[in-house]
C-alpha cells in the first residue's frame, strides 16, 4: 500500500498528464465518429453569444454583398413565378399538388462563426431548438448547399459543413436520374469530389451537379457545383472534381430546411432494414 | 504571487480572445493560420510544481476546441507540449532541474530561445494537424500545414514576445 502511494506521489505529474491526455483523445475520437453528438461543440450558449457579438461588428462590412445576394434571389424567384404561370396555363392538374402539399419549410438563420480552412469544418448559426431547428436538417443558400445541422442548443446550432470528412451528400446530374455522393478531400474549399457515380451516367466537364432526390435532407435539384475535371479508368470514374457554386469562405444568411415528411419517410424506410 | 496569478490569467484570456477573433480568421493562402495562443505554455513560469501548467494548458486547449468545434485536438496537443517542455528546457536551453525555479527566459541568449520556441511550436502543430486529419494518407498535407503554420506562429510569437513581454521585465 505504502509503495502504491509512493508511486502515485512520485509520478503525480505523469499520471495527471496521462489522465487529461486520455480525456482529450476521447474527445478527438468522438469528433471523428460520424453522426455522434459531441460534447465539445460551439452550439453552447456562452460561445454562441460570444460569436453573436463579434458577428455584429463584421455585419456592416458584408451589407453590400448580402444585398446583392437578396436581389439575385428575388430575380430568380420572379423568374420562377413567371414560369409557374405558364405551367398553370398548360398543365393545370399538376399544380394543385404542390399548392396543397408543401414538403419543405425554410427557416432563415445567420452564420455567426464560419470555418473552411480546416480538415473538418463546422459552422455556428444563431438559431436553435427554440426556432424549430433540429438535428439532421439540411442547410442551403439560394445558390448552393452548405451542410447539415449537427448539434443543437436552445438558441444556437452547429452545422456539419460540406467541407468535412463526415459530410456525404447525395447528388445527381441535372436532367438525369443517376446519383452519386459529394465528399470533400480536405484540400481546397472551392472544390469537392464526386464518388460512386455509375459509368452509365455519361458525365461531361461543365455538367451541373444538383442535390439528388434520394436524400430527405434537401429538396431535389438545388444546384451544388459544376464538374471541373474527371478521369475514366477501366470504365470507372476516377477523380471527379466539382467546383462549388457556394463561396464557403464568405457565408452570411442561410436557409435551414425542415422536411415535413422526413419522419414518415424515415419510419417507412426503417421497416425495410 | 498575486502579480504572477493576474498576469497569467490576463495572458490566458487575452490569448484566447486574440486567437478566436483574429488569428483563426487570417487564412493566408486560403488555409494557413498562426496559433500564438501557444505562447501561454511557452511563457508560463518554470517551476518544479507542474500541476498548474498541466491543468491550465488542458483548459486553454479545450476552450479553443469548444470555439472551433475541433473535438479535443487543441487540448491534446497543448497538454502534450506543457508536459514535455521541461525536457526541451534541458536539451535546448541546457538548464538542469535545480535551476527551474529560477529560470527566466530573458536571461537566456536569443538564439537558444528562438530554437526552443521553434521546436515546441513545430511539435505542437504536427500533433495538432495529425489529430485533426487523423489519416495516414494525408501525411504530406499534414506536413505542409505543419510547416507553414509553424513559420507563421513562430513569427507572430517571437515578434509578440520581444515587443510586449521581454521588455517589461
Amino acid at each position: 500500500m505504502q509503495q502504491i502511494i509512493n508511486f502515485v506521489i512520485r509520478n503525480r505529474y505523469l499520471l495527471l498528464f496521462l489522465l487529461l491526455e486520455i480525456i482529450a483523445l476521447i474527445f478527438v475520437f468522438q469528433s471523428h465518429t460520424y453522426h455522434k453528438s459531441k460534447f465539445v461543440n460551439s452550439s453552447k450558449n456562452v460561445i454562441g453569444s460570444f460569436y453573436t457579438q463579434s458577428d455584429k461588428l463584421k455585419n456592416y462590412l458584408s451589407l453590400a454583398k448580402e444585398n446583392k445576394l437578396l436581389a439575385e434571389e428575388n430575380t430568380n424567384l420572379r423568374n420562377l413565378l413567371f414560369k409557374k404561370n405558364l405551367a398553370i396555363d398548360s398543365v393545370i392538374h399538376k399544380v394543385t399538388d404542390t399548392v396543397y402539399h408543401q414538403e419543405y419549410h425554410y427557416i432563415t438563420a445567420k452564420i455567426i462563426n464560419n470555418s473552411y480552412a480546416k480538415r473538418n469544418n463546422y459552422l455556428t448559426i444563431n438559431k436553435g431548438l427554440k426556432h424549430g431547428i433540429q438535428k439532421d436538417m439540411g442547410v442551403i443558400l439560394p445558390n448552393g448547399v452548405v451542410g447539415v445541422v449537427q448539434d443543437v442548443s436552445p438558441n444556437f446550432a452547429t452545422i456539419l459543413s460540406l467541407l468535412n470528412e463526415n459530410s456525404k451528400i447525395n447528388v445527381g446530374v441535372k436532367n438525369s436520374n443517376h446519383f452519386g455522393t459529394l465528399a470533400w478531400d480536405g484540400k481546397s474549399y472551392e472544390e469537392a469530389q464526386l464518388l460512386d457515380f455509375p459509368r452509365r451516367a455519361a458525365l461531361k466537364i461543365g455538367d451541373t451537379i444538383v442535390t439528388g432526390g434520394k436524400s430527405v435532407l434537401f429538396p431535389e435539384g438545388i444546384p451544388v457545383g459544376v464538374i471541373k475535371s474527371l478521369k475514366l479508368r477501366n470504365n470507372y470514374y476516377e477523380n471527379i472534381v466539382v467546383t462549388l457554386l457556394t463561396d464557403m469562405s464568405n457565408l452570411g444568411y442561410v436557409y435551414v430546411i425542415n422536411n415535413i415528411d422526413k419522419k414518415e419517410i424515415e419510419k417507412l424506410e426503417k421497416n425495410h432494414e | 504571487m498575486n502579480n504572477i496569478f493576474f498576469r497569467n490569467a490576463f495572458l490566458f484570456v487575452g490569448l484566447v480572445f486574440l486567437q478566436i477573433l483574429i488569428f483563426n480568421n487570417i487564412n493566408l493562402f486560403g488555409y494557413v493560420n498562426p496559433y500564438p495562443y501557444l505562447a501561454f505554455v511557452l511563457l508560463f513560469p518554470y517551476r518544479k510544481e507542474r500541476s498548474a501548467i498541466l491543468i491550465l494548458s488542458f483548459l486553454l486547449g479545450l476552450t479553443l476546441d469548444f470555439f472551433t468545434d475541433s473535438g479535443g485536438v487543441h487540448a491534446a496537443s497543448t497538454l502534450f507540449i506543457a508536459y514535455f517542455r521541461l525536457y526541451f528546457v534541458r536539451i535546448i536551453l541546457r538548464k538542469s532541474e535545480f535551476e527551474y525555479g529560477a529560470l527566466q527566459l530573458n536571461t537566456i541568449s536569443i538564439d537558444k530561445i528562438l530554437m526552443y520556441f521553434f521546436v515546441l511550436i513545430f511539435i505542437h502543430h504536427f500533433l495538432m494537424f495529425s489529430l485533426e486529419f487523423f489519416d495516414i494518407n494525408s501525411f504530406f498535407e499534414i506536413l505542409k500545414r505543419t510547416v507553414l503554420s509553424t513559420i507563421f506562429t513562430f513569427l507572430v510569437t517571437t515578434f509578440g514576445y520581444y515587443i510586449l513581454v521581454s521588455k517589461k521585465n
